[in-house]
């Protein structure tokens, strides 16, 4: 071979190969676990959450600083913060379910797909090869992950600053039974778990709305107003055979997380509705992620 | 290095591969035949659908027709047994900005579940020190230039052992030491046993580091070879200074040869002739320059197989007849095409983007 390169050094060339591997271990789940890495170490994700941790903190310190809640104005549970500090929690998940937790899920589902497409990564990430069914599960559970820890950066913020601004005490349920905080505080843990049931079905709707651009923004705004849309249907008296298929249906029904003894009615109802939802836009999103062309 | 090949022993094996965007034929009946170990260059103008045919390559388009075969196995079918194998870089080097390349690397790595994550630090480690990122490897790519995102591109190429590398325009973006190294590390790489797979539009990058080379003009596949049969396969000339211009170009027309008014003593052949071919400042007479393959021009068609298309016709055959016909010949030169006059001979010239 003509060259007017001097060849390889011949350390050069051992360390170039590298050590032959005796037993080559999966890392099945690698891919996994960088996902929730990647998801959860930028700033975006933390801007989110700490966007979201910041309502019950607003809520908090209004209440704080103004007069008593005359009983009955405002959200839910907002006249009882003043005795109870627990009730910021309550409070601040009830009024981020409408908007913010959506807003939040429809940023990170957006973006599962046409993030990586818009970065070019996609296409690395396919040649590597991480397979593009496993791709999607990955990316899917990713955005359950976040749906999971959204609620729960609002209730956790909700009870810290509620016991830091007003006394904290046994809990009046809705069912007129008492808790003990510790279990007020399992309640919280349990409405989060309640919420990120929720909110599995509007992700993939996200993962889906996500497999058909390159444009991340595209398909985030697009999961938002499909969240918006279906609350706002479920308003109309006039679709009421339309509301139990509606995806936000039982949104806010976590209202049961509340009583004593807890039922679990609508928590069930809540999760075959979602359940349907992931396998219908799972398999869109199947559908159309295995075929497509890459071409960013 | 596991081999499993075809019968042909090729790396790279493509047969009717086309590739269709709704009216427009991208990729139309390509077949390409990269053997084993070679560094095969894949030449082209810009929108001659390289990088389709490469995506299809690696399965991340589909191909409307044809097979694409990837180190003896059949793609996308085995895609999982052989993309593993297989280290690219595709239409430029993509990471993740808000990440440090290490931590880019990281992530491609883990993205395969055939890697394995216990070496994965080291082999992160070799493949930064390879392409000279071993200093800037904690730093985010969103401050790497564009020759050192295209560095950690191909050292994403190198995480692992590889039977064939798939290089998308390698040297993009690349100073003039990155160029050199990058070839340097083609040539280390093709010793180790690999395949090199390397697209470009330079010609003189294909020059110096590959074996055997294509040329893809407007989605058609026009010439495939080793490099050396490509660069004979281009027209000879013969030049002829003469004082006896006309007697000459009888004796040319004879022998089935179209002659044709040289320019001065340059090699080029292609700058306008002067007045009335009768050239000026040539004291020995007229300059006169004909294509020894008959043809003045290629038709672009056909692959160069090395034995089609040679005139049986030698250049001291054409000598002699010129002398014997009473020709003085004052001045005889052979010459043959460089590659880019052979490039630009099947792509055609100029810088429109074929469509």
């Amino acid at each position: 071979m003509p060259s007017s390169v001097p060849a390889d050094t011949p350390d050069a060339d051992a360390a170039a190969r590298p050590a032959p591997v005796p037993a080559p271990r999966s890392s099945g789940l690698s891919l996994l676990g960088s996902e929730l890495k990647v998801l959860f170490g930028r700033r975006r994700t933390w801007a989110l959450l700490l966007a979201l941790a910041a309502i019950p903190v607003l809520i908090a310190i209004a209440v704080r600083v103004s007069s008593p809640v005359p009983p009955g104005r405002g959200p839910a549970f907002l006249d009882r913060i003043t005795q109870n500090g627990l009730f910021v929690a309550f409070t601040a998940m009830l009024v981020s379910v409408p908007l913010f937790m959506p807003l939040a899920v429809g940023v990170v589902a957006g973006d599962t797909i046409a993030g990586e497409a818009n970065l070019g990564t996609l296409r690395y990430l396919l040649v590597a090869p991480a397979g593009r069914v496993r791709l999607l599960l990955v990316k899917y559970a990713g955005a359950l992950a976040f749906g999971l820890v959204a609620p729960l950066a609002v209730g956790l913020a909700g009870a810290a600053i509620g016991a830091a601004l007003f006394p904290v005490g046994p809990v009046t349920l809705l069912s007129g039974g008492v808790v003990q905080p510790p279990e007020a505080a399992l309640r919280i843990v349990l409405i989060a778990a309640y919420l990120a049931v929720s909110l599995a079905g509007l992700s993939a709707i996200g993962l889906f709305l996500s497999t058909l651009t390159v444009v991340p923004v595209g398909a985030m705004a697009a999961t938002v107003v499909v969240s918006v849309v279906s609350q706002v249907l479920d308003q109309l008296p006039q679709l009421e055979w339309l509301h139990p298929w509606l995806f936000s249906h039982y949104w806010l029904g976590f209202g049961d997380m509340l009583r004593q003894p807890l039922l679990w009615d609508s928590f069930a109802s809540n999760a075959l509705l979602q359940a349907g939802y992931i396998v219908v836009f799972g398999a869109l999103a199947y559908g159309r992620f295995v075929s497509k062309d890459i071409l960013s | 290095m596991s081999v499993a090949l075809g019968p042909a022993g090729l790396a790279v094996e493509t047969h009717g591969l086309s590739k269709r965007f709704g009216q427009q034929l991208a990729v139309d009946r390509v077949d390409l035949a990269v053997p084993h170990g070679s560094v095969f260059g894949f030449l082209g103008p810009n929108g001659s659908g390289k990088t389709t045919t490469i995506r299809m390559l690696l399965g991340l388009a589909a191909a409307s027709a044809g097979t694409v075969s990837l180190l003896g196995l059949e793609m996308p079918g085995r895609l999982h047994e052989v993309l593993p194998r297989v280290g690219a870089l595709v239409e430029g080097p993509a990471f993740y900005p808000f990440l440090s390349g290490a931590a880019n690397l990281h992530r491609l790595d883990s993205a395969s579940p055939q890697t394995v994550p216990a070496t994965r630090k080291a082999r992160v480690e070799r493949a930064l020190e390879r392409v000279g990122l071993g200093h800037a490897a904690a730093k985010r790519v969103h401050a790497y230039s564009l020759g050192m995102k295209q560095r950690l591109g191909i050292a994403n190429a190198l995480l692992s052992p590889r039977d064939l590398l798939v290089l998308d325009e390698p040297t993009n973006g690349l100073d003039p030491q990155g160029t050199r190294e990058v070839r340097h590390l083609v040539r280390s790489l093709a010793h180790e046993g690999t395949t090199v797979f390397v697209s470009s539009h330079l010609l003189a990058e294909v020059d110096q580091m590959c074996t055997h080379a294509a040329v893809m003009s407007a989605g058609r596949l026009v010439a495939q070879g080793p490099l050396a049969e490509l660069r004979q396969a281009g027209n000879t000339r013969i030049r002829l200074v003469t004082p006896d211009g006309g007697r000459a170009r009888q004796v040319l027309a004879r022998l089935g040869l179209d002659a044709e008014p040289g320019a001065g003593p340059d090699l080029s052949g292609r700058a306008a002739p002067s007045a009335q071919g009768q050239a000026l400042g040539q004291p020995d007479g007229e300059s006169i320059v004909a294509g020894l393959d008959g043809q003045g021009g290629l038709d672009g068609q056909g692959r160069l197989d090395g034995q089609a298309g040679r005139s049986a016709l030698l250049p001291e055959e054409v000598v002699a007849q010129l002398v014997h016909a009473g020709v003085r010949v004052r001045g005889f030169a052979v010459e043959r095409e460089s590659l880019e006059d052979r490039f630009v001979a099947l792509t055609g010239e100029g810088f429109d983007v074929a469509q």
